[in-house]
């Protein structure tokens, strides 16, 4: 064995490593000395590093609010309180109740679960969008930032003739070319986001492309392939892990908004952004059938950006 | 020096190394020439900006797209590393010839762990079970001197220190048993405790696994401890070459005598360190024939209008000055 030429080698490490821990000790102990307790000290150690710091604090704000959300989509698909279509006109435009926790609509339709099945639909729609949207994103970036030269510039440049148009002219050009479908908002988000996306990746690709351990990597051995999706791609997870959080609260927004503009779910089948339109007219009566999704998207949108926020916070800073 | 093909494990001859810049070409090693002999352990020592990495970076083939190597070869184990194929090229990367970078901290994979890590050259290269490749994953972590090697296999680069990343790096360098392992600055970032256990450690596995080292260092006391011979390169040329304790105890070369009388000794305590006065000329700048003229306190004109011829010493000793043979006679 080589090390029986010098053992110390090996030995150097572990006391450096336990000197380290040692002095923490002692300096403790120094402390708890000061103020008669290690118990007490332990405590103050917890409460200088507030969760706000860490992300701790909002990660859990953020999965609270959107596990709550996310709770009553999936609770639509097999109960909802009332009926989401049934029209009852001796029930039109009633307050909130115990009921009818957000109250009716003008057709007497009850606001709650229709947030419920809408919750469905938005999150549908704009989490797939998301998904599809970084799928393509990832083999975009990664090409363009690993090959370079020609395709990128060619692929980016592209990105930009997307970027620079306003993406509801987008979604209208999008939704008129493929026809009319229920799901068609879908592939017309995608594209809204598949330039940001691209670019961090093409960023974080670049950033670890000539790094020491991809080089090194390169040395031993490894195809480009292997090392863009073995070595590169998951070096730039949580970067991109924090911009997809984000983006799923905007997907939310252009969802809604689209909708709002009836380019999205097409009636009766509702979603957030259709409730808000149909609400539109009935404001001053029925205020309660705009502010009930309004609020829902509100709630998910500051939900998805806590844990965006949290997220990176914890793992990029 | 001019040993036959089946002693030598590279034979590098004539290799240029040209920056391409704006629509210009600047020489960034120039026609040097040297050999590696099986088992052997060879350094090049320089100042930094004089081509040494790069000439690392061109044996496997690691150059910039704008770096190109454009004239001689590259001879390793009787293939020209110039013109085989990106595939031969992958078959002989890790297997045969591997490298360690100067920097241990950012040369692992930061989400791999490190038997993982280790075991993956083996993994590209010949069918090996997952068996054969973690018993020789272990058997390597355990050359190299880790502590706890099984433990250190499911660690992660982060929760080790920078002379045992340099360790996992020289174990994942020597885990497919390479004829030629590259070594380029590899105890520059570590503390100097740690660089002597490396250095010892690249020795043992050098006598253990008959693999030859080809070590880059700016560090004369480094070449000193474990190399049998020595080239001297200054400005993409080699000024000087031959036995490490040649070159250390008789250093003909104006070059070389400099470097040396910079390494401060006991001896000097008090008095102002030496150094040679000037720098590196960058590459963009036209130099003269011989690289060193414009530094050098004995230059004359032939130095700047003449390209300096070999002279040779003994069989292994040989230098490219003028002023060699006139001061001798």
């Amino acid at each position: 064995m080589i090390n029986a030429g010098n053992p110390k080698a090996a030995e150097t490490s572990v006391l450096q490593t336990d000197a380290g821990r040692g002095a923490g000790r002692l300096f403790r102990r120094i402390l708890a000395a000061g103020k008669g307790g290690e118990r007490e000290v332990m405590k103050k150690e917890t409460l200088t590093v507030s969760g706000w710091t860490t992300g701790d604090t909002e990660l859990r704000i953020g999965f609270i609010i959107v596990g709550i959300v996310l709770a009553l989509g999936i609770v639509s698909v097999f109960y909802t309180p009332h009926d989401v279509y049934e029209m009852n006109t001796s029930l039109r435009s009633q307050a909130p109740s115990l009921t009818h926790f957000f109250g009716t609509d003008n057709f007497g339709r009850d606001v709650f679960s229709r947030a419920m099945v809408g919750a469905r639909f938005t999150l549908l729609v704009s989490a797939s969008t998301i998904l599809l949207a970084t799928g393509i994103s990832i083999l975009l970036g990664l090409a363009c930032g690993y090959i370079g030269g020609m395709v990128d510039e060619v692929v980016m440049r592209i990105m930009d003739a997307v970027n620079s148009f306003p993406s509801i002219l987008i979604a209208l050009v999008m939704v008129s070319v493929l026809n009319y479908g229920k799901l068609t908002i879908i592939p017309a988000l995608v594209i809204m986001f598949i330039p940001s996306f691209t670019r961090i990746v093409r960023t974080g690709t670049l950033q670890y492309k000539n790094a020491d351990f991809v080089l090194s990597n390169k040395v031993f051995g490894d195809s480009d392939l292997r090392i863009l999706f073995v070595h590169i791609l998951p070096n730039i997870y949580p970067l991109l892990l924090s911009s997809i959080v984000i983006g799923l609260s905007n997907a939310i927004l252009a969802e809604s908004s689209m909708s709002y503009l009836g380019l999205g779910i097409q009636p009766p089948i509702p979603s957030w952004g259709r409730m808000l339109k149909e609400a539109q007219d009935i404001i001053f009566s029925t205020p309660w059938a705009a502010l009930a999704p309004g609020f829902m998207i509100v709630m998910t949108i500051v939900g998805l950006n806590c844990i965006g926020e949290g997220l990176r916070k914890k793992y990029l800073s | 020096m001019t040993a036959s093909m089946d002693e030598n494990i590279l034979e590098v001859k004539h290799m240029t190394i040209t920056l391409y810049e704006g629509g210009t070409s600047y020489k960034m090693v120039n026609r040097i020439s040297f050999t590696v002999g099986k088992g052997e352990i060879v350094g090049i020592v320089g100042e930094s900006g004089c081509g040494k990495s790069m000439t690392a970076l061109a044996l496997q083939d690691l150059l910039k797209n704008h770096i190109k190597v454009t004239d001689g070869s590259m001879i390793f184990d009787g293939k020209d590393l110039r013109t085989i194929s990106a595939a031969e090229r992958r078959e002989i990367n890790g297997n045969d010839m591997t490298m360690i970078f100067q920097e241990p901290m950012t040369s692992l994979n930061p989400l791999q762990r490190i038997g993982t890590q280790v075991g993956e050259v083996l993994l590209l290269h010949g069918s090996h079970s997952r068996e054969e490749i973690e018993k020789r994953t272990l058997e390597a972590l355990q050359m190299v001197g880790l502590p706890d090697p099984e433990k250190a296999m499911r660690m992660y680069p982060h929760e080790l220190s920078g002379g045992m990343r340099q360790r996992v790096m020289i174990a994942m360098g020597i885990i497919a048993r390479p004829k030629l392992l590259i070594a380029d600055e590899p105890t520059t970032a570590l503390d100097v405790t740690t660089q002597a256990h490396v250095l010892e450690l690249l020795q043992e596995v050098n006598r253990q696994t008959g693999t030859a080292v080809l070590l880059i260092s700016h560090d004369l006391g480094v070449i000193n401890k474990i190399c049998s011979r020595v080239l001297v390169m200054y400005a993409g040329k080699i000024v000087e070459q031959g036995r490490t304790e040649d070159i250390l105890k008789n250093p003909v070369h104006p070059y070389t005598q400099g470097l040396i009388s910079s390494i401060p000794t006991r001896r000097m305590k008090g008095a102002p360190l030496a150094s040679i006065p000037g720098r590196v000329p960058p590459v963009t700048e036209e130099k003269p024939p011989c690289p060193f003229a414009s530094r050098c306190e004995s230059a004359d004109k032939l130095c700047f209008t003449e390209y300096p011829g070999r002279k040779t010493i003994s069989d292994e000793h040989i230098l490219w000055c003028h002023h060699y043979g006139t001061n001798a006679e």
